[in-house]
This record gives structure tokens, C-alpha cells and sequence, in this order.
């Protein structure tokens, strides 16, 4: 894979939240508030680590693959696989509306290519990913397992339950980040469903803990999947708290549950747009 | 009362249907080297022992955690394999239904849920793990086939058929010792109805463990002059229509035996490809609307309504009706 430069990188981390705004507004609906937060850690992952092919095999012998627990962040999903080459980005405009393969939530049926399970209902995405992981294990493929959940989402009870499965099965070749933005939809995190100390909630839980500081910092997010992947195969599987802001990038969207599930108006979306440099062209 | 009647199929041993998985999945381990196994804390009882001593490295104890196990399957499609999980028809179903609904049905996934101590029969545990209305939300889901044989080498041949099927299948089977009266060498074919007894008079279509009951029905009707053909529908999903409806225009009416509520059962998807193709008379067991209880099952079945002399009323009743 071509490697690309840290300019680059944030080059195309504009121009992923432009695709995002852009979809929400033109089917309004869909979340942009924790897509536009995990813009970073998607462009890192699919546009520096992870070794993934554009010509879809849903089964990636080979290949790193990736698996998205929250699944109601799929603008940032599609816009990156688009702008990695897996379908063309024309079809963005197709989201949310029928007869699309851009579902509201991802899903398999319609034949999307980049994605491997459906997701949306929340919570189950870790438990796939760990199966995927033990199945690499089975076939003596070498390559790492990626998986994305919400802060919220820990309130669900089959992540502890996956969180349980994973060390006591030696899960050694799997990287789950959680989206530490502290919003959901009814309001903070806290107010809703304190969820306290997580490193030490996941390190009682026997995974190796990295927390990445500022998630919205492409420099650090590289570092820290970096350093996650220095710490696989020894027996653990890894869980990086990545913290960002809900709505970044956006100076009227950032730190506030309000833009979980909700599309811009026109006025809206062009004042956003005017903070976000169009730099690979819109679709 | 069962050995003095002329049944057309006998038997000489009785075992539990679980012990026919259980023999079934070995025997496909051995031969297939994708199929995995998962168990929720309950390998003695799903009689997976014998494949986790053989294949330990294809085999995950998952501990009670049914919802990650559902899960885990999913996942593990991802590269070729074909899991296989473990654990009472209960937590197979209800209580994992929307990690079946989305990781594997919508998913498409390649997954087999095996599920024990479905129904009454399960006995003394009583209604918490008596389920019966598994079979209705699993066939309601798309792209889900259902299967609910009726002994041990049926169960033990449809284990081995599955993992050449490719899709997620829900494979129901039960706990108590049963009569083995179909045979060890039949060839399992998912979605083909079987004829066991040619008739003229009425069309009862059985599955699982109430196949032996219809069995015995159709000894004590043929004693009364009563003609019944006798179908083993062993594919609950997808039905065998044309085998139903060409057994119900020659005979003209029809009963239905299943160990499971009456609502969304195989007797619904028998009455709803009637009436769309052929109204006939139909007359139903099965539970009507309630939970189980404690007891022993052949008790249960009669308390319930489930046994050889109900479906004996019920066929009398469907010809009455003509």
C-alpha cells in the first residue's frame, strides 16, 4: 500500500468530513456527531495501517480486517472506503435511500463491498470480531484483527461478555478501540449511565490497555495503533481508550450530544463546509 | 400399550436425540476439518464431549455467555469455518434472538445453532427451559433454515447434512430417551418431506419427537379402518409445499403434531400453504397458548395434548370436517 505523509493524511481526514456532512445532509439523517469524531481513526487505519485489498474478499485471508461495533457511524465508514477505492464515491450520494447498497446502518445483504457483518444494534460487534480473530488463529493467518465500539455502547451487557472471552482465549491478534467522546444520545455519558474507570474496568478484564489522548490528532492516533500492534501476540488481545471529541471539526458540531443523530440544513451544512477544505474532490 | 399395536415402523432401542448430534458432529469433525465447535458451559449435556476431546483446538468453551457465543460464530464464518453452537433450545433462541437477527441471518453467516432440550419432553426443569415457541422465531427470520428431526439417526444424519448447506440453520433436538425407528443409513435431505406411510383418508404431518407418536396414531387409526398418510416433516423451513399439497389433494384434509405452541409452529406454515393453494380442513396439536411445567415428559405430553391418542381425536376430527 502506498504509504502516505502526515499532510496527507490530513488532507484526506477533510475531505472524509465534507463526504459526511454531505451524505447526512442530503438524505437528512444518520449520526455525523461521532463520524466526524472518528474521521482520524479511520483514515489511520485504512490509509496507513492496515494491510486490506479494495478488491473485496469477504473472507481477507491474508488481510488485517476491520469490524464496526457502533454501526450507526457508517457515513465515516463509506466515505473511507470509497476514498480507499472500494466502490466509487459517486454512490455516497446514495445514502440512506432506497434501493441503495449504503444502508443506514452497514449490512452484508445488499453486497457493499468492505463490509463483513451487519452492525447497528449495539453491542455485538466485539463478540464477531474475536470469532474472526480465532479463526485467523485457526488458519496460521498472521494479520490483526481491528474493532471499533462507542463509549455508550459499554453499557451493553455482551460487550463484558466478549470483554470476558477474549484473554481467557488468548486473543492475541485483535485491536478494539472504543470511542471515548463521553455522548450519547440522551446526553453525557455520565448523567446517563456513569461509566466509570474503563482502563481499569478492561485491564481487570485481563486486555492490555493503551489510551490514545487526543484521537482527533492524526500523529497520535498512528502512534498509538503503532504501539497496539507492537504489544500483539503475547498472549493478550489489546483495547485502546481513543479519545475524541463528538462533532470535530465542526466549531458549531464539537463536544455536545446534539449532533449524535441529527443531519445540518442547508445553512448548516454550508457553514460547515466553509471550515473543511475540499482537497480530493467532492463526489 | 405401544408394543401390542402393528406399527409400520418398530423399534428396538430407545436413545435421546441430543446423543444423535453429539455422535453426528464426531463424525463430522473427522471428516471436515472447517467445522467448529462452541459450547455455552453445557458440553455434557449437548453431548459435544467426544468432539472437544478428538478436535480441542476446533472447539471453544465459552462459558454462560450465549449472546458472545452467537457472536463468536459469526466471526468465525470469516475465513471458511463452519461453526457449530451448543446449548439448550431456550438460550439458542430467545434469549440470543437479535444476536441470530443481525451477526447471522441478515449477516448471512454460515453459522449452525444447535439446540437441545427443546419442548415439554425436556421434563422435571420445567418452563423456563421448556421452550416452545423457538421454532416460530426462528423460521420468521429470512434466510434461516429450520430443521426438527424426530430420532436419533435422523438427528444424527440431518447434523451431518448441514454443514454441506451453506447459510445459518437452526437445528432443534431434545432430551429424553426416544424410539429409534428410522433408519441408520438414510440420506438426510434438507427441505424434502418424507412419506413414511401412504394414505388415503388424511394427511398428518409430524415432526420431531411427535413423528413416533403419529406413528403409533396411525397403528390405532388403521385398526379403526382410518387410512392415514403419514409425512415426517423434518424441514420445518424452508416446507416441502409440494409434498404437502399433493398429499392433502388426494386425501383432502389434514392434521398437524409438533412439540411446540401452535402459534407460529409447522402447523401455521402447513395452513398458510393450504390456503393459499388448497383450503382444506386442518386440525392441530400442539400447545395451546401456555407454558409448560415439571414432569415426566410422556406425562407432560398428555396433560398437554401432545401424545398418540390426541392426534387420534385430531384426525377424526379433520376427516369429520371433509
Amino acid at each position: 500500500m502506498e504509504k502516505h505523509s502526515t499532510e496527507q493524511l490530513k488532507s484526506i481526514c477533510s475531505q472524509v468530513r465534507r463526504d459526511i456532512l454531505r451524505m447526512v445532509h442530503a438524505c437528512q439523517s444518520g449520526h455525523p456527531g461521532a463520524s466526524l469524531g472518528c474521521t482520524e481513526f479511520f483514515v489511520a487505519l485504512y490509509f496507513d495501517q492496515m494491510k486490506h485489498n479494495k478488491n473485496f474478499n469477504p473472507d481477507g485471508i491474508g488481510e488485517d480486517l476491520f469490524f464496526l461495533s457502533n454501526g450507526h457511524i457508517s457515513p465515516v465508514w463509506y466515505s473511507v472506503l470509497s476514498r480507499s477505492g472500494y466502490f466509487d464515491t459517486k454512490e455516497l450520494a446514495t445514502f440512506r435511500k432506497i434501493n441503495s447498497r449504503l444502508q443506514g446502518h452497514p449490512a452484508t445483504e445488499e453486497g457493499l463491498p468492505g463490509i463483513r457483518v451487519a452492525s447497528g444494534s449495539l453491542g455485538q460487534g466485539l463478540s464477531v470480531a474475536i470469532g474472526a480473530a480465532l479463526t485467523k488463529k485457526m488458519n496460521g493467518d498472521k494479520q490483526t484483527v481491528y474493532a471499533l465500539m462507542g463509549d455508550g455502547e459499554q453499557q451493553e451487557g455482551q460487550i463484558w461478555e466478549a470483554a470476558m472471552c477474549a484473554p481467557h482465549h488468548n486473543v492475541d491478534n485483535l485491536i478494539a478501540s472504543i470511542d471515548v467522546n463521553g455522548q450519547q444520545i440522551d446526553g453525557p455519558t455520565k448523567e446517563i449511565m456513569n461509566l466509570r474507570d474503563l482502563k481499569a474496568k478492561w485491564e481487570a478484564f485481563g486486555w492490555e490497555v493503551i489510551v490514545t489522548k487526543n484521537g482527533n490528532e492524526i500523529t497520535d492516533v498512528v502512534q498509538s495503533l503503532e504501539k497496539a500492534k507492537s504489544l500483539l501476540g503475547k498472549g493478550k488481545p489489546v483495547l485502546n481508550l481513543l479519545h475524541t471529541d463528538m462533532g470535530f471539526g465542526v466549531d458549531f458540531m464539537v463536544g455536545t450530544h446534539k449532533w449524535h443523530g441529527v443531519a445540518p440544513n442547508d445553512e448548516q451544512l454550508e457553514n460547515a463546509l466553509g471550515q473543511l477544505e475540499e482537497t480530493l474532490g467532492d463526489y | 400399550m405401544e408394543k401390542t399395536l402393528d406399527t409400520k415402523y418398530t423399534y428396538t432401542e430407545k436413545k435421546d436425540t441430543r446423543s444423535g448430534f453429539g455422535d453426528g458432529f464426531l463424525e463430522l469433525g473427522r471428516k471436515n476439518k472447517n467445522v467448529v465447535g462452541l459450547c455455552a458451559d453445557l458440553i455434557g449435556s449437548l453431548k459435544m464431549g467426544a468432539f472437544q476431546k478428538e478436535f480441542p483446538e476446533r472447539f471453544f468453551q465459552v462459558g454462560i455467555s450465549e449472546a458472545n457465543m452467537m457472536g463468536l460464530a459469526a466471526g468465525m464464518t470469516i475465513g471458511g469455518k463452519i461453526p457449530f453452537t451448543g446449548t439448550f433450545a431456550n438460550f439458542s433462541t430467545g434469549r440470543v434472538y437479535d444476536q441470530i437477527r443481525q451477526s447471522i441471518a441478515y449477516s448471512e453467516k454460515n453459522v449452525k445453532i444447535c439446540a437441545s432440550h427443546a419442548g415439554l419432553t425436556l421434563g422435571e426443569d420445567g418452563a423456563t427451559h421448556q421452550i416452545l415457541e423457538d421454532v416460530g422465531m426462528m423460521k420468521m427470520l429470512p434466510n434461516m433454515t429450520v430443521i426438527n428431526p424426530c430420532d436419533y439417526n435422523q438427528t444424527k444424519a440431518a447434523t451431518m447434512a448441514i454443514a454441506d448447506h451453506e447459510g445459518p440453520v437452526y437445528l432443534r433436538f431434545g432430551r429424553p430417551s426416544w424410539p429409534i425407528f428410522t433408519p441408520s443409513d438414510q440420506k438426510f435431505e434438507i427441505g424434502k418431506a418424507w412419506k413414511m406411510i401412504e394414505g388415503k383418508d388424511v394427511s398428518l404431518f409430524a415432526t420431531g419427537h411427535l413423528v413416533w407418536e403419529a406413528v403409533v396414531a396411525e397403528a390405532m387409526l388403521r385398526e379403526e379402518g382410518i387410512s392415514v398418510e403419514l409425512i415426517n416433516i423434518h424441514t420445518i423451513k424452508p416446507l416441502d409445499t409440494a409434498a404437502v399439497l399433493a398429499s392433502v389433494a388426494k386425501t383432502g384434509c389434514a392434521v398437524t403434531a409438533e412439540e411446540h405452541q401452535l402459534n407460529g409452529g409447522l402447523g401455521d406454515s402447513i395452513a398458510q400453504t393450504l390456503i393459499r393453494n388448497n383450503p382444506a380442513p386442518q386440525e392441530f396439536v400442539g400447545v395451546d397458548d401456555s407454558f409448560g411445567e415439571s414432569g415426566k415428559p410422556v406425562d407432560l405430553l398428555e396433560k398437554y395434548g401432545l401424545n398418540a391418542e390426541n392426534i387420534v381425536k385430531a384426525v377424526k376430527k379433520a376427516i369429520s370436517r371433509k
